[in-house]
């Protein structure tokens, strides 16, 4: 079912090719008794940015939160082979989360928003404080530290929640639709903030979305996964020699990419049964 | 920093026109005051009826300057009792909360007491708090407690359970401790649902207070404006029971007050229910 080719990354340092996560066999059965995850595989390698991409249902979502560790596998397993493990058998400080609501704290300034991974982890706030600047000004919210969240606009306040989510200095960014609420001006420009940092940082994401053009346009692998149950339908890489930018946008490679995916996303769909 | 945010607010309104808005509040309530005042002398003086009926606003205010020396020290036994409860009620209220929600256990065995104790009218049980108690102050402060004490745990209740479960979900992610979610994420996100029970509760141990002085009907130098109240019907001082009782009405006010506006101080940046509409 699933096509494990070998992606083609860019230009990685040696660093970036060692598997990040390993997903082996993974199900997940709900306590309602709904199979929501069949027998899913997936590696992922440092410094990848790959799309998950399916009709809703098919448990995209749900991957990704057990990549998290919200939510235990009812049969395989999850192995970090580059990463310290905790008790939980999670590698705690490189995961970071960011939801499709921004899900910030309405009672804490930016600053504090961004502040909290640190303060759990026991930074003081003296300390901490370049570093929170520095990640909000990646953001371009280096302004709006003293803002309370209800001042900001929908995608001020995604950029909150990146924000955070970057502020430990993650390895691997897991965004769960972050910007499906968002206008289509806002997401592009959130698109291209996202695609900046992950050449910034070497970062590896995994992005969960149901965008044909938003998967096309950001990610270096895409994974199409099928519904009921969730299952993995294709797996490929999208590699392009153009710049990921406006001009790609309304390239020809952007436009047979858009294609490609779009098929295989209709074959995805087709294969259900209604 | 500072100078960025005003980028976002709108601009303020002029000076003129926000203070003529406050002043308008202000005015209106106090004008209808005055006009109901002067309107209840005008049908004294008119019908000459008797002050151990109805007294007049100038007996009562008469009174209460006169016997000020008697009603001074029951209102600050009255206050004294009100705030003891409400400080006990909130202690006890939240601690007890944040004990329930530690499992759907402890909850499930708990919570139909705290219910049952709320349910039986607190004039019932008067007498026998007043047995078991060592003095009256004592039984009056455990009514109050006990009337105040049940609005602020089911909010608290309430509010503890209310956490965005994504929130939840994030804290869980970075591995926060029991300590830390309740400290920094349950606990500040019910704060909205504290000050409902707050002011709620601040109304009800003033009730409560009251009602249970009517209860145990102690006397003496310990004994509050409900007190004086049945002692000034007793007497046929009736001014007198209208000074106690506006008095009263006073306390309620001034409680009422503090209470809404330690809940503006806390939730005005934040909560929806302290912002305006921007429509």
């Amino acid at each position: 079912m699933s096509m494990s080719q070998a992606p083609l990354i860019p230009a990685p340092g040696e660093t970036r090719r060692r598997p990040l996560v390993v997903m082996r066999s993974v199900s997940k059965t709900f306590s309602s008794g709904t199979l929501a995850l069949s027998d899913m595989s997936l590696t992922v390698e440092g410094g990848e940015f790959v799309s998950l991409l399916g009709p809703s249902g098919c448990g995209k979502s749900t991957a990704l939160r057990i990549i998290a560790g919200l939510g235990d596998v009812s049969t395989g397993t999850i192995d970090w082979p580059s990463s310290r493990i905790n008790s939980k058998g999670l590698p705690e400080g490189d995961i970071s989360f960011v939801f499709q609501e921004p899900t910030l704290m309405p009672w804490q300034t930016v600053f504090g928003n961004v502040y909290l991974p640190l303060k759990l982890r026991g930074v003081s706030k003296s300390a901490a404080r370049e570093e929170i600047m520095k990640t909000l000004a990646t953001v371009g919210l280096q302004d709006f530290a003293d803002a309370y969240p209800r001042e900001l606009s929908g995608g001020m306040k995604m950029r909150v929640s990146i924000a955070r989510a970057l502020v430990t200095k993650p390895k691997l960014l897991l965004m769960d639709e972050p910007f499906a609420a968002l206008d289509e001006i806002t997401r592009q420009k959130l698109n291209d903030d996202v695609l900046r940092l992950w050449r910034e940082t070497g970062i590896t994401v995994i992005f969960v979305t149901h965008s044909v053009f938003e998967s096309a346009y950001l990610s270096n692998r895409i994974v199409v996964m099928k519904a009921r149950p969730g299952r993995v339908h294709a797996d490929f890489p999208l590699v392009t020699s153009l710049e990921r930018d406006a001009r790609y946008r309304t390239s020809e490679e952007y436009r047979q990419a858009c294609e490609k995916v779009s098929t295989m996303l209709i074959e995805a769909i087709g294969g259900e049964e209604h | 920093m500072a100078d960025t945010d005003t980028a976002l607010v709108p601009p303020k309104p002029g000076f003129l026109s926000r203070n003529r808005d406050t002043l308008l509040r202000t005015l209106v309530p106090i004008c209808v005051v005055v006009c109901l005042v002067l309107l209840w002398q005008f049908i004294i003086t008119v019908n000459s009826i008797p002050q151990y009926i109805l007294p007049g606003p100038l007996a009562v205010a008469n009174s209460l300057y006169n016997d000020w020396g008697t009603l001074s020290p029951a209102l600050w036994v009255t206050t004294q009792i009100t705030m003891q409860a409400l400080a006990l009620a909130l202690i006890g209220g939240v601690g007890i909360a944040v004990f329930l929600i530690q499992s759907k256990w402890i909850e499930t065995a708990f919570y139909p007491i705290t219910v049952i104790l709320q349910v039986t009218p607190i004039v019932a049980i008067a007498p026998l708090i007043l047995i078991y108690a060592p003095t009256t102050q004592v039984a009056l402060l455990i009514c109050a407690f006990l009337v105040a004490f049940f609005p602020i745990l089911s909010n608290m209740v309430q509010g503890l359970k209310s956490v965005d479960h994504n929130l939840l979900n994030l804290f869980d992610l970075y591995g926060a401790s029991r300590w830390q979610t309740l400290l920094y994420l349950k606990l500040p996100s019910s704060l909205p649902y504290f000050m409902t029970g707050l002011r709620i509760g601040g109304g009800l141990a003033l009730i409560a207070a009251v009602v249970a002085e009517f209860a145990a009907g102690s006397a003496g130098a310990g004994s509050g404006l409900a007190f004086r109240l049945l002692e000034s019907q007793y007497r046929l001082n009736i001014p007198r029971l209208f000074a106690a009782l506006i008095l009263l009405s006073l306390l309620g006010v001034v409680i009422f007050a503090i209470t809404s506006f330690i809940s503006w101080f806390f939730l005005h940046r934040w909560h929806e229910s302290s912002l305006k509409r921007e429509n």
